[in-house]
């Protein structure tokens, strides 16, 4: 299903007056395509990803995945929840994988929060992780894994379950180019693969090339937005 | 719980070190809870343990509660309790402390002078009368005085025989009680005045505890059902009370040492939690997951420490006075599972709070 950002806005406080983090911003992403989002620190880009995940309520406007609208200034912090749980995969900016679990339990822990068994993800857990070239260290925890590894099992763990929509917050920003390249790569090839309308938020454009749109954000505002391919 | 059983299996240091401290804290609880219930009956058994309903003391002076060492009743409150209708016996009791010597020992016992043929006596029947001059000793009694019937021994200076060993360990003020005839009992109580006793034994059939109150203003009595006749005990109740704010100062101590745990540990997953909840984790779910974790802990230490309490306290039962039952075992181990509890779910509910933002930013 696509993804849709519709005209949002959102306003933080800022002692005793207000920041516009993202002004009035539409971007739609269609399913199985990759769009990366550009410009400089404080441009807005992770604030309009937050909003994207419905980890912040916009101010105004809304998201919509498919025909659902999604987020809005009203969402409570369980709908938020509920929809990220459902519909959406995320990759943060580093790993942040659980220092208990193994890899393949990274990924059943989806299926746990879902209330499925997390069994019912092993077979789709252990294809992801040998998509993303770690067959043979299922059982190894973080602390066994190299930085790429760890950061190849978030994006393993974005995927699984099938969501809607991939958010990717700075997936390269602890690599080199060389293994960021690949990241943005594999990123963009698995979640073509999944169907999954992606949204990548980078500072690097030059680890861009497999993603299908590029979108420029600054100073809160969606600068222009080019197709690549 | 997903997530919190692998933490417990990946941090088995840290959950081994609380686990033992709560083992530790249920172990003590327990002993001292079949402690305190041992030296309760071995402080009140003769009382409590007395097949009568109510216990009639004189009317103490204003401001005192009733006790067996001031109580002194007369005849006539006996027979006026006798005519009261609803009263099935009204038997006078006497209650004395004092040495017994034997052969070859002496020892501290506490006597209770009954009726001839009284059903007083543990095990009495048609042939239990204590004879004039013959005492029937408890158990426990017969073994500190190393004596068997037909040895004679001294109470309180009056030479008597022992006419019967009963298998009761019925004990009063920590001594071993012995029964003999109120007649003996009243020359060495000291008690010369034909009649008098220490309280009057009470059963009776559809007596309201009103009409009772009324029957003790016109008598001159105070009259405490049986079970509660142990406040009567001197030693009992500052015994008792010491007892059990150690016991509640313990379960108190638990559930802090288990509340400061589960606040640190709920502190430093704090990072995990919020990957959780970016994942779509609801607050019921991090919820379980983090009590799901204490409950396993407590649940553990408790268990091990109550059960390891409660085998010590059985191999101790001959040399320490211990009551092990479900009471003295169960009711301390669920009371620190409560309190434990509560402590973990104050130390938790932080959970609640937990931003799925903050995983954007964190860097780990």
């Amino acid at each position: 299903m696509d993804l849709h950002i519709d005209d949002v806005t959102l306003v933080y406080p800022d002692g005793e007056s207000t920041l516009t983090a993202v002004d009035a911003v539409s971007l739609e992403v269609p399913a199985g395509t990759a769009t990366a989002l550009l410009g400089p620190s404080g441009s807005g880009k992770s604030s309009l990803l937050a909003v994207a995940g419905g980890l912040t309520r916009p101010t105004s406007g809304v998201v919509r995945i498919g025909g659902d609208v999604v987020f809005t200034p009203t969402t409570t912090p369980r709908e938020a929840t509920r929809a990220r749980r459902d519909r959406i995969g995320l990759v943060f900016q580093q790993p942040q994988l659980i220092a208990s679990l193994t890899a393949l339990e990274q990924l059943e822990l989806r299926a746990h929060v879902r209330g499925r068994r997390p069994s019912s993800a092993r077979d789709h857990a252990r294809a992801l992780l040998d998509a993303v070239g770690l067959a043979g260290l299922e059982h190894r925890r973080p602390a066994q894994l190299s930085g790429g590894q760890r950061q190849r099992v978030a994006v393993a763990r974005a995927l699984v379950g099938r969501p809607d929509v991939l958010l990717v917050d700075e997936p390269t920003s602890a690599l080199d180019h060389e293994r960021g390249t690949q990241v943005i790569a594999l990123i963009t090839s698995l979640a073509a693969q999944e169907g999954a309308a992606t949204l990548i938020v980078s500072h690097d454009a030059s680890t861009l090339a497999s993603v299908d749109t590029q979108a420029v954000l600054r100073d809160g505002r969606l600068a222009t937005a080019d197709a690549l391919r | 719980m997903f997530v919190s059983l692998r933490d417990l299996r990946h941090a088995r240091g840290r959950f081994a070190l609380v686990g033992t401290v709560v083992l530790l804290i249920a172990f003590l609880v327990t002993f001292l809870g079949t402690l305190t219930a041992g030296l309760a009956r071995e402080s009140t058994s003769a009382i409590t343990d007395l097949p009568a309903d109510y216990l009639a003391f004189s009317m103490p002076a204003p401001g005192d509660a009733p006790g067996f060492t001031a109580s002194s009743i007369d005849e006539a409150q006996v027979k006026q309790w006798s005519s009261v209708p609803g009263v099935e016996s009204a038997q006078p009791v006497g209650v004395t402390t004092t040495r017994a010597t034997s052969p070859t020992t002496t020892a501290a016992v506490t006597a209770f002078g009954v009726l001839p043929g009284s059903a007083l006596v543990p095990g009495a029947d048609d042939s239990g009368v204590i004879p004039s001059g013959g005492v029937v000793l408890s158990a426990p009694a017969a073994d500190a005085l190393a004596v068997g019937e037909g040895d004679p021994v001294t109470l309180g200076g009056e030479r008597l025989t022992v006419t019967r060993i009963v298998d009761a360990d019925d004990s009063f003020a920590h001594t071993p009680a012995v029964w003999v005839g109120l007649d003996d009992w009243r020359r060495l109580g000291g008690r010369s005045a034909p009649g008098t006793a220490t309280v009057i034994a009470l059963s009776v059939h559809g007596l309201s505890a009103e009409a009772i109150a009324d029957e003790d203003a016109t008598i001159g009595t105070t009259t405490l059902p049986t079970s509660e006749a142990r406040s009567a005990v001197s030693s009992f109740t500052a015994e008792n009370m010491s007892l059990s704010i150690m016991l509640a100062f313990l379960i108190g101590i638990s559930a802090l040492v288990v509340g400061a745990f589960f606040t640190v540990w709920t502190i430093s997953r704090s990072g995990d939690l919020a990957v959780l909840r970016a994942l779509g984790a609801s607050t019921a779910y991090l919820l379980r997951d983090s009590l799901g974790q204490a409950v396993v802990v407590l649940v553990a230490g408790i268990g091990v420490g109550s059960a390891l309490s409660a085998l010590a306290a059985t191999a101790l039962a001959g040399v320490v006075p211990v009551v092990v039952d479900a009471a003295t075992v169960l009711v301390p181990a669920l009371a620190l599972l409560a309190v434990g509890l509560l402590g973990a779910v104050a130390a938790v509910v932080r959970v609640g709070r937990v931003d799925a933002h903050a995983a954007l930013a964190a860097g780990r």
